[in-house]
């Protein structure tokens, strides 16, 4: 029994019971010391439940919802507090089992107040009806509870055995031994050590640290210059050649403050055999022991010391990292139990062993999904690789491997070999057995919240996924593939001129309001968009905005290998450094993709358009020769008329033919990613000089793409781009893009610059709006256009895409990409006006 | 959008003027009238002793006409924008008919009753009417019509794409107004291909009325029934009984439509009968369409468990329907489940079937992503058996229809011969563990095998236990 004290310790994290007789001032206690929200009271359960706090018959209706509001909060990592008697071992029982379920430490705080003043408190409040008798029967089931609380399962008992205890009571919440988070790196992780000093002290060295050595040429810390600190992933001793001495030099950084370290299953056995608990000296423990025997009892006990006060696991951070010698699942994330330290010391085991006596265990890395990326060790492996936002680090140093460092959070591997293999292993160093090519139902359906690096978190609705999974799975390229999806862009705002619905003037405002400085102007060509991914050797796809292949195979194999080669020509290879590129492109003509379409839809119309107003303007001429009065109608069909060949005129500006890649023009204006690299803040005469080089190398096959600079500020120059925009479309084209000149743009506070508007043609607006669009009586109510959400929807679909290739070019799992690209494709199933 | 038509004088109309009388709409005058999807004009450019001409135009407003309404698909619902409405002949002209000739269409004209029987000289001309002028002419012609369909070509400036669906027709006969405005007033609508803006029960009411005396004997009559009715089953079916108690002469015709081709039966039967063979506890119908194969699974004593996956959420729906799902007991209810699902994504409800069934599935399938479908199937759900069906590519060549290399479905990635299953079958049970036998299903060419093949997978230790 503890002793009762005034200031009360919980952990952050974990189940405070109350236990008290009915009257013993629970519920007010819980008010004084909690927020309302943490306390989840019996009484309140079982009114929600019955509609009567004290209707006894719903008692076991309001412990179940008690319980599963108890499981949600614990599960969310929020303190909790019951407010129920307690008194029985049966309630405790189901309360520690869900705090144990939730891996999350219980307190009971007893409050043993004398019966009598629990009666008079009862006997004060009319709707307790019951007697004294219950009230005594509660103290003595308290009393009787009071010895086995801790055999039961509670870490901590606090007894306040008198109302003064209890109203001299106060709490302090204590955080976890693993809650580093306030901890920030940058960090450089090390992998399992097992004794390999010397090529510790030469990773150290490559760090950037610098070793310092006591008077016996040991070294005993090392620090760097820039204030980076280690972190080391446990395993430190056993097998290598100088474990003592590894363990010198990491209590030293530990000890001056350079490192942390989290215990490993090395540690913990270590642990016990140096307090003399009976193990079983092997698996490079005899090594160990043996080398330990030439130190110090004053060094001995120093590592005694130190190994049994390392901690399992770490957050760190502010969440974003977790160190666990053997991983850790999300749910155990900043928890404490003993399946989680079993967890972080072992890994994922079932208890089996494999064939080669070793204990199977299970990838929990395949399974992982959380947002905080964990680093561990434990399981030898040739290479470390990403598996959904986790590294082992573990590369068999001892073994003759290597010792892997990473450095946080620059995300870069820094190894040393080993001299030599100090130690032959059991089993044979294999890779993680995820295939990280795998795609799961859960990684893209449901609710989903994609964290951004460009816009923070973006959500998407459950049945915008649903609408996207049929056109993704049946219709799209293999996903390992699609690294990316072009997000929508919105118009300008209408134009309030009396012909135009849209004009570059409200362009140039919309960009010069949000002072993105300079913009450029660029020529939109009218074809299909084309997402051109290509590799050195001619490999790659060419895809759709919804993922579906461009060409078919024989097409696509010939214009990637034009494509990569037109890119060594231009010497683009060697100069960004890749054997990948990513381009956002334009394919022409718009037929060629889209010819169904055009006949069917477009063509179709104008034939039915020219026919049957031409045929009534007849009609009307003849009646008006009767001298009836059609001029009004006879007025309207004419210029009706007009318009259908306007339309005609219009769709056949996009359509040529094209015989195998003759006649086929692809215009690239952004280079969206390397293998390594995204571009996204290169300016767009970047961009464009590497598209004009292409058209130099290949100018049969890539077309270059008009631009101007524009300040959009400055009326004389908006004036020269409104002009340069009249010339465009005026001979036919589509319209004109404008962007930030300097491409990714924030404001501050208000977050991402629409990466570009577009300004189409009046002419090309026809084949949207309709042929004859232009009639002011339909001008007039088309102007009233609501661009909001697609300015939304733009600016989310931008940041998914972004994400889509820093994810890419950060080497993350195919999964990882994948989600922003069907994010993407998911947003795009938003009922939007298509004519946006 | 323009109708005309010209009466020329002869025994029956003394004077072609009397058109206006028929029409209760005066020679002299130009009237509008405001209609469903914009206004209508009446007026008359040729008013001669000998021949009278009375021209209806429509104006649309394609404006207001979409307004309210809102698309899913980009590319399709632009054409809600940029369509034909405002120019061809479409249903819209006969809603407009039907207000400004409603007298006239019911066969009734006060001033010169003797007129509304009377077979008129007629000249019906349309200068944009769709659906192609073969069908035009086979719904007009045995109507007494002389058919003049001329298709208008695409783009004359691109004679490559040929001609549209839209006709200049002219239509030349003796009949009376009522009966030739009833034909426009069915046929328009009919012929623009079920792009009706809604059907309901009202429209029957408005075919039986249009229909008396002609439609029941028309040899397109079911064509015509069930286009004018956007397919719509129970509707077909009703105004068939009710033009068979108008007319009494029509003997009940087999829906064309609607007719289960007996190929998707014999494969029911045929994955049925595995089931009854293999007796799993639970079964996955991967791809599960509209239910068929659930509703005979739910039949199957000893399946008590039935879980049909779909990617497209419209056709879990569309299942739920036709499987009453509403209206099942618990019990029953219990035993099914529709779920969302793809097989290109691993999904842990899908795991420990005893068997999984893939009816017609895999020929959907891009050959290069089939791979990870089968590492689903066969290596992550590991079901106890799998029923694969597929049609046998080889057979085709006794589909007259098909042409060479041409596949049944447009959807369909690939149709493989027998070799080809036999190859891809057993390299996937060697793969994952499983023996692997198959079978034909539908009447078997001696030569080419049958029209569907199947292939049936037993994992291996549960064959062995």
């Amino acid at each position: 029994m503890s002793e009762a004290t005034t200031v009360l310790q919980v952990p952050e994290v974990s189940l405070v019971v109350l236990v008290g007789a009915s009257g013993s001032g629970k519920t007010s206690f819980a008010a004084r010391h909690f927020r309302p929200t943490e306390v989840v009271s019996s009484d309140a359960c079982r009114a929600l439940v019955s509609d009567d706090e004290n209707d006894q018959s719903a008692t076991a209706d309001a412990f179940d919802l008690l319980n599963v509001i108890v499981g949600k909060r614990l599960g969310r990592g929020l303190l909790t507090v019951v407010d129920a008697t307690n008194v029985q071992p049966h309630a405790r029982r189901s309360l520690i089992a869900v705090a144990k379920e939730h891996d999350v430490l219980a307190t009971a705080v007893v409050l043993d107040v004398p019966p009598a003043v629990s009666v008079e408190r009862n006997a004060a409040r009319p709707d307790r009806t019951f007697g004294a008798s219950v009230v005594r029967r509660q103290h003595d089931q308290l009393r009787r509870s009071l010895k086995s609380l801790r055999r039961e399962g509670f870490r901590h008992v606090h007894v306040l055995s008198s109302v003064e205890e209890i109203e001299a009571a106060t709490f302090e919440r204590t955080r976890l031994h693993n809650d580093l988070r306030d901890v920030t790196g940058p960090f450089d992780v090390i992998g399992d050590v097992h004794g390999c000093r010397a090529e510790l002290e030469q990773l150290l060295d490559h760090l950037g640290y610098v070793v310092t050595s006591d008077a016996k040429g040991r070294p005993v810390d090392a620090a760097h210059p820039d204030g980076r600190r280690a972190i080391f992933v446990g395993d430190l001793v056993d097998r290598g050649p100088d474990s003592p001495g590894v363990l010198r030099l990491v209590m030293g950084m530990v000890g001056a403050g350079h490192a942390f370290c989290v215990a490993g299953n090395h540690e913990a056995k270590l642990s016990n055999a140096l307090s003399g608990r009976k193990v079983t000296v092997s698996h490079g423990l005899e090594t160990t022991l043996a080398q330990l025997e030439a130190e110090s009892d004053d060094f001995r006990a120093e590592v005694a010391r130190f190994v049994d006060g390392l901690i399992a696991h770490y957050v760190m951070d502010g969440g974003r990292l977790v160190v666990a010698h053997a991983g850790l699942k999300e749910s155990y994330h900043g928890r404490a139990s003993g399946r989680v330290r079993a967890f972080a010391l072992y890994g994922d085991t079932s208890g089996e062993t494999d064939e080669f006596g070793l204990p199977v265990r299970y990838p929990w890395a395949e399974d992982y999904r959380g947002q905080a990326m964990v680093l561990y060790g434990h399981t030898p492996t040739p290479t470390p690789e990403w598996v959904n936002n986790t590294m082992c680090l573990d590369t068999g140093c001892v073994f003759g491997g290597a010792l892997t460092a990473l450095r946080y959070p620059e995300r870069e591997v820094v190894q040393v070999e080993a001299a030599e293999t100090y130690y032959e292993p059991v089993r044979p160093l294999a890779p993680p057995e995820r295939d990280p090519d795998v795609l799961r139902l859960d990684d893209v359906l449901g609710p989903r919240i994609i964290e951004t690096t460009t816009m923070g978190r973006i959500s998407l609705r459950e049945e915008n996924a649903a609408g996207a999974l049929e056109v993704m799975s049946r219709f799209a390229v293999d996903p390992t593939r699609l690294l990316y999806l072009p997000p929508t862009m919105s118009p300008s705002d209408t134009s309030t001129l009396d012909d135009h619905l849209e004009h570059p003037e409200q362009a140039f405002t919309h960009l010069a309001r949000t002072g993105a400085g300079q913009v450029i102007c660029e020529e939109k060509h009218m074809g299909s968009r084309a997402v051109i991914v290509v590799e050195r050797s001619g490999a790659g796809v060419v895809h759709t905005r919804t993922g579906r292949s461009f060409f078919d195979a024989a097409t696509e194999r010939t214009v990637l290998d034009r494509v990569a080669a037109a890119i060594g020509t231009a010497g683009l290879w060697d100069e960004l450094a890749t054997d990948q590129l990513v381009l956002d492109a334009e394919i022409m003509p718009w037929s060629t993709k889209a010819g169904a379409l055009i006949r069917q839809q477009y063509a179709a119309v104008g034939a039915a358009a020219r026919a049957g107003l031409g045929s009534t303007l007849e009609v009307l001429s003849t009646a008006a020769t009767r001298g009836l009065d059609v001029a009004g109608l006879l007025d309207r069909t004419a210029r009706r008329r007009a318009d259908a060949d306007a339309y005609t005129a219009a769709y056949r500006r996009y359509v040529w033919d094209v015989d195998g890649l003759d006649g086929l023009r692809v215009a690239p204006f952004q280079v969206l990613a390397s293998r390594t690299e995204t571009f996204q803040t290169r300016d767009h005469l970047w961009h464009l000089g590497i598209a004009d080089r292409l058209a130099e190398a290949d100018g049969d096959l890539f077309a270059t793409t008009g631009r101007l600079v524009v300040d959009p500020t400055d009326e004389a120059s908006a004036a020269t781009g409104a002009a340069w925009w009249e010339e465009l479309t005026a001979a036919g084209g589509e319209g004109m893009v404008v962007k930030p000149l300097a491409n990714l743009t924030r404001r501050p506070k208000k977050g991402l610059v629409q990466p570009g508007v577009k300004v189409r043609g009046r002419e090309y607006l026809r084949i949207i709006y309709g042929l004859d669009y232009t009639e002011q009586e339909n001008l007039s109510r088309l102007r009233d256009r609501n661009l909001g959400r697609k300015q939304s929807m733009a600016l989310r679909e931008y940041a998914l895409g972004l994400e889509a290739l820093r994810r890419h070019t950060s080497g993350e799992p195919t999964w990882r990409v994948h989600e922003c690209v069907f994010a993407i494709l998911a947003l795009e199933s938003e009922p939007v006006d298509p004519r946006l | 959008m323009l109708l005309t038509i010209t009466a020329t004088r002869n025994d029956g109309l003394a004077d072609p003027s009397d058109l206006g009388y028929l029409l209760h709409k005066h020679p002299d005058r130009v009237q509008t009238f405001e209609v469903f999807g914009g206004t209508a004009t009446v007026a008359y450019p040729e008013v001669t002793v000998e021949r009278c001409t009375v021209a209806l135009v429509l104006e649309v407003d394609p404006i207001g006409l979409v307004r309210g309404r809102r698309g899913r698909n980009e590319g399709f619902s632009l054409a809600q924008y940029v369509n034909d409405r405002p120019y061809a002949a479409t249903s819209l002209l006969s809603v407009a008919m039907g207000k400004v000739f409603r007298s006239a269409l019911n066969g009734q004209c006060k001033p010169r009753p003797e007129l509304v029987a009377a077979p008129l000289d007629l000249r019906i001309e349309l200068p944009t009417l769709p659906g192609g002028a073969e069908l035009v002419t086979r719904l007009f012609s045995p109507l007494g019509w002389t058919v003049t369909a001329e298709p208008l070509p695409l783009d004359p400036e691109i004679p490559a794409w040929g001609d549209s669906d839209y006709c200049t027709v002219s239509l030349v006969g003796t009949l009376t107004l009522a009966d030739a405005l009833n034909h426009l007033y069915v046929l328009i609508p009919v012929l623009d291909g079920g792009k009706h803006y809604w059907v309901s029960g009202d429209e029957v009411d408005k075919l039986v009325r249009a229909g008396t005396g002609w439609l029941g004997s028309h040899p397109e009559r079911d064509l015509i029934n069930s286009r004018y009715l956007a397919r719509q089953r129970d509707l077909i079916d009703e105004v068939r009984e009710r033009l068979t108690e108008l007319d009494g002469s029509i003997e009940p015709a087999e829906d064309p439509v609607h007719r289960e081709p007996p190929l998707v039966r014999l494969r029911h039967d045929a994955v049925i009968e595995q089931v009854e063979r293999l007796r799993p506890g639970s079964v996955l119908d991967l791809g599960c369409g509209p239910g068929a194969l659930l509703r005979r699974l739910l039949e199957t004593r000893g399946v008590e468990r039935v879980v049909g996956t779909e990617v497209a959420a419209g056709a879990l729906e569309i299942a739920a329907k036709r499987l009453h799902v509403d209206r099942m007991t618990e019990r029953q209810a219990d035993r099914l489940d529709l779920l969302l699902s793809s097989l290109q994504y691993q999904d842990r409800r899908l795991v420990g079937f005893d068997l999984a069934v893939l009816m017609e599935v895999i020929e959907h399938v891009d050959e290069d992503r089939l791979p990870a479908v089968v590492a689903n199937v066969f290596g992550f759900m590991r079901p106890g058996a799998v029923v694969v069906t597929t049609p046998n590519g080889e057979y085709n060549a006794l589909y007259p229809t098909l042409s060479e290399g041409g596949f049944r479905h447009v959807d369909h990635r690939f149709e493989w011969t027998r070799a080809e299953l036999a190859e891809w079958s057993d390299a996937v049970a060697a793969r994952y563990g499983y023996s692997v036998e198959r079978f034909g299903i539908g009447t078997e060419d001696a030569e080419l095998g049958t029209p569907t093949q199947m292939a049936v997978f037993r994992r291996v230790e549960e064959a062995a236990a």
